[in-house]
């Protein structure tokens, strides 16, 4: 799919569940290629999964006519996914806690949960239209699942 | 890949064999399904056995949730045995851990159900 050696890459797919595959193996691709372990890179590809499928079933709506962004890239010290769509916008601010007894037993809300949970950092920024979601995970971390 | 399962019947106890994905369209809903299927039919002690579920996203943490959910309010028991590292992570992280009723073996995952 990519150059061997690619340390950034930019992808625009289209709003269907084939890109969710297309995004989850690309970024375990760059998760070992970053160096990170075989569980983290799971982990890496998994949270990127979930934002690939809020994007294309919250965000775009599996409408045809929007279209998901990719980038991803390797620089010294980091390994940054940004994955945007081109919907009506998300307030992440105003997700329930999962955590919460109220809502544990709820059967979705977990992925911006999981994403936070494995990446170091999470942003969200305003697009027009859409949002954007960075995902940062630091190369000097070995492990980081539990 | 896509989730399989096959179904048997130990001491009373459903167990549900589970291998592949629990993802979104990948299987996730053919699960709630499963297990909705067998707790009308009267079954009311469901073992779930994920030894061979290689992974799980959030929309198959939903599923487990809702099938254990679906078990509850019949009156039944649903129980986890068999969890893969990959899924017991997750289990943590979301704290599920503290809400399934997990085991480490299948002798005494049955032998639990009251």
């Amino acid at each position: 799919m990519t150059d061997s050696n690619a340390t950034r890459v930019h992808l625009t797919l289209d709003s269907v569940l084939d890109s969710v595959e297309t995004v989850e193996t690309l970024a375990e691709t760059f998760a070992q290629r970053a160096g990170f372990d075989e569980d983290t890179a799971s982990q890496i590809a998994m949270v990127s999964r979930e934002a690939t499928v809020n994007a294309i079933v919250h965000g775009n709506q599996y409408d045809p006519a929007k279209h998901v962004n990719i980038t991803m890239e390797i620089t010294q010290a980091i390994l940054e996914i940004r994955i945007a769509d081109e919907g009506a916008g998300l307030d992440a601010d105003a997700l329930p806690d999962p955590l919460a007894p109220e809502n544990i037993l709820l059967p979705s809300g977990r992925g911006v949960f999981l994403m936070r949970a494995i990446m170091d950092e999470v942003h969200f920024h305003k697009l027009t239209p859409g949002t954007e979601i960075e995902m940062v995970k630091h190369r000097d971390q070995k492990e980081t699942h539990p | 890949m896509s989730m399989k399962f096959t179904t048997r019947e130990v001491n009373g106890v459903t167990i549900l064999d589970l291998s592949g994905k629990i993802t979104l369209g990948e299987g996730g809903a053919t699960l709630r399904d499963e297990v909705r299927s067998i707790v009308s039919k009267g079954s009311k002690k469901i073992l779930l056995n994920l030894a061979d579920v290689n992974y799980i996203d959030s929309s198959g943490l939903g599923e487990l949730v809702s099938a254990f959910t679906a078990v509850k309010n019949a009156g039944g028991e649903l129980k986890l045995v068999n969890l893969t590292k990959k899924v017991r992570d997750l289990l943590v992280i979301t704290k599920l851990v503290t809400v399934f009723d997990v085991k480490d073996d299948e002798a005494s995952a049955v032998s639990a159900f009251a």
